[in-house]
């Protein structure tokens, strides 16, 4: 007889319950604020405006920083949550399970460069990373960023990460 | 600029920024063309949470408001605005110690204005982090050009 498929909602909780330990394990995630949101395997990071997040108070605009660093934790999950993705779908790691101690290495960023195109609005940002390549040592990924619409980017990125070595050292 | 300004400037310019404020910057130095700012560790600030370590977008913040600076100390200099910035991770920061950049802005043209940055921990001979980045440059009026 075939196997059935899982019921819907024990899939979901599995993926929501890794994907919740890998965002609240890094604490500058929690000091911006920033959000994750899953649709499948795909990610879509919100950071959502607070007053903090400025860096131009005349305009006012969104400091450039605070967005550099909200393009870089929206890469660096893109790349820990594939790589978590494969281990629970696996049944490699249960993520009732995860601790910060067990967790998969996150990548590290080897450079980083930011192209800010128009200015950064007080209000919500959203940001989608693309991993372009990702081999077993380096990846490259590309990330996009917009405020009120999809196709008007107000800063993209791309970096180059290293990627953590695999538990059992074979490389 | 004159010492009187320099400090006017160190003591006004972490102030009127809300996000160099809340990663709790400060103006150390600065010269005619470059500018020393420092963060404090902060566990808030954390990146990898095996290790401790400072998460690159501190490290891009304190950069990028660091290049800013030495674009806003020129003396034609009314406003800047970040065009592009790449920064190069050369090793982990070490956990504990306030990190502190230096950025000097080598070349201005009427409208752009060439910035490189470097981000240090206590060991001042091996940097953390280098940048590079070029930065719009808007001209005081009558400023020469």
């Amino acid at each position: 007889m075939a196997k059935q498929p899982e019921p819907v909602h024990v899939v979901k909780e599995r993926r929501d319950k890794a994907l919740a330990a890998l965002v609240s394990s890094v604490p500058y995630v929690g000091f911006l604020g920033i959000q994750f949101e899953r649709r499948g395997d795909e990610l879509t990071a919100t950071l959502p405006y607070r007053d903090m997040l400025i860096g131009n108070p005349i305009l006012p605009a969104l400091h450039g920083g605070a967005t550099a660093a909200f393009l870089e934790v929206a890469a660096i999950i893109e790349l820990g949550w594939a790589n978590l993705w494969g281990k629970i779908e696996g049944g490699e790691i249960d993520p009732s399970e995860i601790e910060v101690q067990n967790l998969p290495r996150l990548p590290k960023t080897i450079d980083f460069t930011v192209d800010y195109l128009r200015t950064g609005l007080p209000r919500d940002a959203y940001a989608r990373a693309r991993i372009n390549r990702a081999g077993r040592r380096y990846a490259s990924v590309h990330v996009e960023g917009w405020q009120d619409n999809r196709s008007r980017l107000f800063v993209q990125a791309t970096g180059h990460f290293l990627m953590p070595e695999s538990a059992d050292g074979v490389e | 600029m004159a010492g009187q300004d320099k400090r006017k400037f160190a003591d006004q310019f972490i102030a009127a920024l809300p996000h160099s404020k809340a990663l709790g910057m400060g103006v150390d130095d600065l010269g005619e063309n470059w500018v020393q700012l420092s963060m404090p560790y902060d566990p808030r600030f954390v990146g990898d949470p095996q290790t401790g370590v400072i998460h690159g977008g501190a490290i891009s913040a304190l950069m990028d408001t660091c290049s800013g600076a030495a674009v806003l100390i020129h003396p034609d200099c009314e406003g800047t605005a970040t065009l592009d910035l790449r920064i190069d991770y050369m090793r982990a920061a070490t956990p504990g110690q306030r990190l502190v950049a230096r950025a000097e802005c080598y070349h201005v043209t009427r409208s752009v204005a060439f910035v490189r940055a470097k981000a240090m921990d206590d060991d001042r001979d091996s940097p953390v982090a280098s940048a590079t980045g070029a930065f719009t440059f808007a001209r005081a009026k009558g400023g020469a050009s």
